[in-house]
């Protein structure tokens, strides 16, 4: 508040606090954050909104990423190209969504991008088999696999098509007493 | 849309005809034929049509600068500019990229920005600009409080660090621990500010009066390190107790009134702490999420639900992806095959012996604290030189002691019980709960004797007092034949003291508290750094793997430690009437405890196997924490309100009872008419229909509460029905339901005959039914379980029958009694469109 810093002007800085869950000191730590990740390439100046972007494969080894099983689907899903670049407006897009005070509606529309692997807005049993096989590393054997997904399905799907679209999934998840807790990154 | 757009042009048409006179009366006219249209168009046409307009009135307008709009336009636009301010209002939780919501902000905020300054024109400009720039400072100083707030949070890198090694559950001990801080804080603030420090800067020091000084016979030990241990000596006869506080209704220069602000402060630290604790309660309710049945999304909530994202350890992390395929493989098993039918009998019996066997450690522990207190009172009169430590310290060391050992002792016992482990930790933390609390007030009870016998003792030191007086001043007046008799010149040292009971019990929370951290830091110490330290180091040359085997390293006892932490707050609350110091203390404490229990925690614990969480949400243990603050508000109004202060120490050594300083400053210091409104407000006549209002309410809000209950699993019932209903019809399978099956196989025939009424009777529990004639299908609410279809009734027609023609028209509200139409070919029993 005091000391004058030169990376954003206090326009951008407002205007991120009004975008998303963060406050000022917050967003001067992500960019430092973001800086770190490729110091040659990303400007210490944003002021005048330069166009950088960082791939995938730095963002994923960052350590508050590192050990998630679904660290590509969440850095895919915030990323504009689907590929996973990530400018810093996405960055701060990404981690003000999983932040403590992100809202439940919002944080279940992003969960389901995240968990829909094949983006067709639609999470299929294919798409449930690849979360189940991340979430045990594998252990399971193709039949438990098979019943575990058939059984989430039956239970979430409402309108009856044998896949869950985002209404399903919403009602579904926004019962769960866990999601907040669980669905939430701290940096 | 297209009448919208004539609107518009005829209104441009009509404003170029009409300016300058009659715009003003034609526009209301416009803006009563666009409050007629719908109000979606409105809001997104408005500003359509202003823009068009605005031009149009500004130019013409400038002959009148002051009432260029009317009242019409005005509200419309000011309408717009609050939306828009919504918008920006609600942009983070719009899921739009980045620099959409980046655009959409700037946009909405320079429309602001430009017709708030035109709103401004006409009647009350400066007041309305006033008020917008008010609000726009309020908002960046609440912005800027919100910045200093989280930058004022502590402790914020270490509990990420212990999320990222142990999980959620874990670090929502340590962010407890860091709430109670603030918490704690805060009522510091309160207590040495309004209590401890007036005293000290503006009363009287130290040995000027009786009650601020050692007394004679006491004063060789009283820099002793071990009376000073027991709280005793000049730890007693200074600010950190009850008894040293002078009763002068005023003090110092500002004529501050310490006994007002001592009663307040007491009973305001309650208020304050009831209010955070609702306060937090209320904020994790709606967290809560909607409750939904527990088996009903069993598998969907393991799947997209189960990891932890906080995790960033890959040790944990392996630990997760174990603990998450047990669980998988338990659910899969337990959906496979039913549950054993065991030997109920033998069940039943053992749950019922292992609860009595409880409930008889629960009454021995009381018990035991009883006599223990009952034996420190006959230790208190003899000599304190014949007394061992132990015997000393015999109360906080059992109360201790008992804490430690019982609760281990419960999980044993409970394992004859053979829950499953989630119901099993309620009734461990429901046992443990007991313990404390029957510790805790057993010892209160026995404080409590202690205290009337103080108080009897005190009545005759008091008269004896008196009389001692009573002979000087008769001496004294007989021997100078005056009777101007001067104060007699004792020390104060010298002079005779009552038991002064409140230091008495304040000394006694203290003791308990101290041990209590006594006990908890060698708990940690020995039970979990000195168990790692054998586990790691002995492995080597021990017969079997120490690590895996038998003590291995503990776990973090998440439920144990945030009940200690409630209790210990209970303590406190119960404590700071009788010694203000006891929450400085509990600060450092807290303090202190964050560090140590956090190097711990990452130095000798390993990640939970198993995690289970105790309730739905962390409204549980905010549960318990506000019953406990009830629960200790309870003793000390009691003892306000009920027994006598000490004659001779205290701020309200001299009154009656200690409310009795409300009363006086009431009477004396207020204007006359606030004490009229207190004899009013007090007397019974008022407060007995108050009461009897607020009785009614609760009732009221009750019932209400209920019907919202009711129409909600209402409206949840019909949601399963119809998404059944749905998935049936998809499938194209079989109703399963024998009575549909029925109506289907006399539908076909196309026969206009309505089913026979030998169907069975509607089953009692009927969620919509309205009038119908012919017993209908009900919602089956027989058997939870998936594959049982639950059909729609009859009499409210699904319009959403598989379509094989054109939809008829719908006439009339759906309900009315009718018969099932078995209309041509339709489906599965469900009648075509409503003919009356």
């Amino acid at each position: 508040m005091g000391n004058k810093q030169t990376i954003f002007t206090d326009e951008q800085l407002d205007a991120y606090q009004d975008c998303t869950f963060f406050t000022r000191k917050e967003i001067l730590r992500l960019h430092g954050r973001y800086h770190e990740l490729a110091p040659h390439l990303v400007p210490m100046d944003y002021t005048n909104d330069p166009d950088c972007k960082l791939p995938l494969a730095l963002i994923v080894n960052m350590p508050e990423l590192k050990e998630n099983p679904f660290r590509n689907r969440i850095v895919e899903s915030f990323s504009e190209d689907g590929m996973g670049n990530l400018s810093f407006n996405e960055f701060v897009d990404m981690f003000s969504v999983l932040s403590e005070t992100a809202s439940r509606e919002l944080k279940a529309i992003y969960a389901f991008k995240i968990y829909d692997f094949n983006v067709d807005n639609y999470l299929c049993k294919e798409d449930l088999e690849k979360t189940l096989n991340r979430l045990t590393k594998e252990e399971l054997t193709p039949e438990e696999v098979e019943l575990v997904c058939q059984k989430s399905i039956e239970e979430a799907d409402l309108d009856g098509d044998n896949k869950l679209s985002f209404a399903d999934f919403e009602n579904m998840i926004t019962r769960a007493p866990d999601f907040l807790s669980t669905f939430h990154i701290r940096i | 849309m297209k009448v919208l757009t004539k609107c518009c042009i005829e209104g441009k048409r009509n404003i170029f005809n009409l300016l300058p006179v009659s715009c003003r009366s034609d526009f209301k006219a416009i803006m009563c034929s666009i409050r007629k249209l719908s109000t979606l168009a409105k809001r997104q046409y408005k500003t359509y049509i202003f823009l068009m307009i605005f031009p149009f009135i500004s130019s013409s307008g400038s002959e009148s600068d002051e009432d260029s709009m009317s009242e019409g336009e005005m509200a419309a636009l000011k309408e717009e500019v609050e939306e828009k301010k919504k918008v920006i209002a609600t942009l983070r939780n719009q899921p739009w990229r980045m620099k959409k919501r980046l655009v959409v902000l700037k946009e909405a905020q320079e429309f602001v920005e430009k017709f708030e300054g035109a709103l401004g024109k006409g009647k009350g400009r400066k007041l309305y600009a006033y008020k917008v720039m008010m609000t726009k400072k309020l908002i960046k100083f609440k912005r800027d409080f919100e910045n200093f707030k989280t930058a004022c949070i502590p402790w914020e890198r270490k509990i990420k660090e212990v999320e990222s090694h142990f999980g959620s559950s874990v670090a929502s001990y340590f962010i407890f621990l860091r709430w109670m801080y603030g918490l704690n804080l805060v009522l510091f603030g309160f207590m040495f500010g309004l209590v401890i420090l007036p005293e000290i800067l503006m009363g009287l020091p130290y040995g000027s009066i009786p009650r601020k000084t050692v007394p004679r016979e006491e004063q060789e030990t009283a820099m002793d390190y071990s009376v000073l241990f027991d709280f005793g000596g000049y730890c007693k006869y200074s600010f950190l107790f009850y008894g040293y506080y002078n009763n002068e209704p005023t003090i110092g220069v500002l004529k501050f009134r310490l006994p007002l602000s001592y009663l307040l402060v007491g009973v305001g630290i309650f208020g304050y702490s009831l209010m955070v604790v609702i306060r937090t309660m209320a904020r994790n309710a709606n967290e809560g999420g909607d409750g939904g049945e527990e088996g009903d999304f069993t598998f969907s909530w393991k799947m997209f639900t189960s990891w932890d994202y906080l995790i960033g350890n890959p040790e944990t992390a392996d630990n997760k992806y174990a603990s998450i395929t047990t669980s998988f493989k338990e659910s899969i098993v337990d959906e496979q095959e039913n549950q054993k039918d065991e030997n109920i009998h033998l069940r039943r019996f053992l749950r019922v012996l292992a609860n009595f066997l409880i409930v008889s450690c629960l009454g021995g522990s009381g018990y035991l604290i009883y006599f223990v207190v009952k034996r420190s009172q006959e230790f208190a009169n003899m000599k304190k030189d014949n007394l061992s430590w132990f015997e000393k310290n015999e109360v906080e060391f059992v109360m201790s002691l008992l804490g430690l050992v019982c609760p281990p002792l419960f999980e044993t016992i409970a394992e004859l019980e053979d829950y499953h482990p989630r119901i099993a930790l309620k009734w461990q933390l429901g046992r443990i709960f007991a313990l404390f609390l029957g510790n805790l007030y057993t010892f209160l009870f026995a404080l409590f004797d202690e205290v009337t016998a103080k108080l009897e003792s005190e009545k005759v030191i008091k008269n004896s007092t008196e009389w001692v007086l009573n002979q000087y001043y008769s001496n004294y007046s007989s021997f100078y034949n005056t009777t101007d008799v001067p104060p007699p010149a004792v020390h104060p040292s010298d002079v005779i003291r009552g038991p002064c009971w409140e230091t008495g019990v304040g000394i006694e929370f203290v003791k308990l508290i101290v041990s209590d951290i006594q006990v908890t830091y060698l708990t940690i110490l020995i039970g979990d750094f000195v168990r790692a330290v054998i586990v790691r180091f002995l492995n080597y040359c021990w017969c079997w793997d120490l690590e895996a085997g038998f003590p291995s390293y503990g776990e973090f006892d998440i439920s144990g430690n945030v009940l200690g932490l409630i209790f210990n707050q209970g303590m406190i609350w119960m404590g700071a009437f009788y010694a203000p110091g006891l929450v400085g203390l509990n600060v450092l404490r807290l303090l202190s405890s964050m560090y140590y229990q956090c190097w711990a925690v990452m130095c000798c614990n390993v990640p939970h196997e198993r995690v289970f969480k105790a309730s739905r949400s962390n409204n549980f243990y905010m549960g318990l924490l506000l019953l406990v603050l009830f629960l200790s508000l309870l003793p000390v109004v009691y003892t306000i309100m009920t027994l006598s202060p000490s004659f001779d120490c205290g701020p309200f050594s001299g009154q009656e009872k200690m409310y009795d300083v409300i009363m006086e400053t009431i009477e004396k210091d207020l204007p006359a008419f606030i004490g009229n409104l207190f004899s009013y407000a007090t007397n019974p006549g008022l407060i007995l229909p108050a009461v009897l209002l607020m009785v009614l309410a609760l009732y009221y809000l009750n019932a209400v509460s209920k019907a919202y209950q009711q129409a909600n699993t209402d409206l949840k019932k019909k949601m399963q029905m119809a998404r059944d209903e749905e998935k049936n019809r998809r499938n194209n399978k079989d109703s399963t339901n024998q009575v549909m099956k029925d109506l289907e196989d006399l539908l076909p025939n196309k026969s206009l005959i309505p089913p026979p009424t030998e169907e069975e009777p509607p089953p009692p529990d009927v969620v919509i039914e309205k009038g119908s004639k012919s017993p209908k299908m009900k919602p089956g609410a027989a058997a939870k379980g998936v594959n049982l279809q639950k059909d729609v009734s009859l009499a409210a027609p699904n319009p959403r029958a598989p379509v094989t023609r054109a939809p008829g028209p719908r006439k009339g509200p759906p309900g009315n009694a009718r018969g099932p139409q078995p209309g041509p070919g339709r489906g599965r029993g469900r009648g075509g469109p409503p003919r009356h």
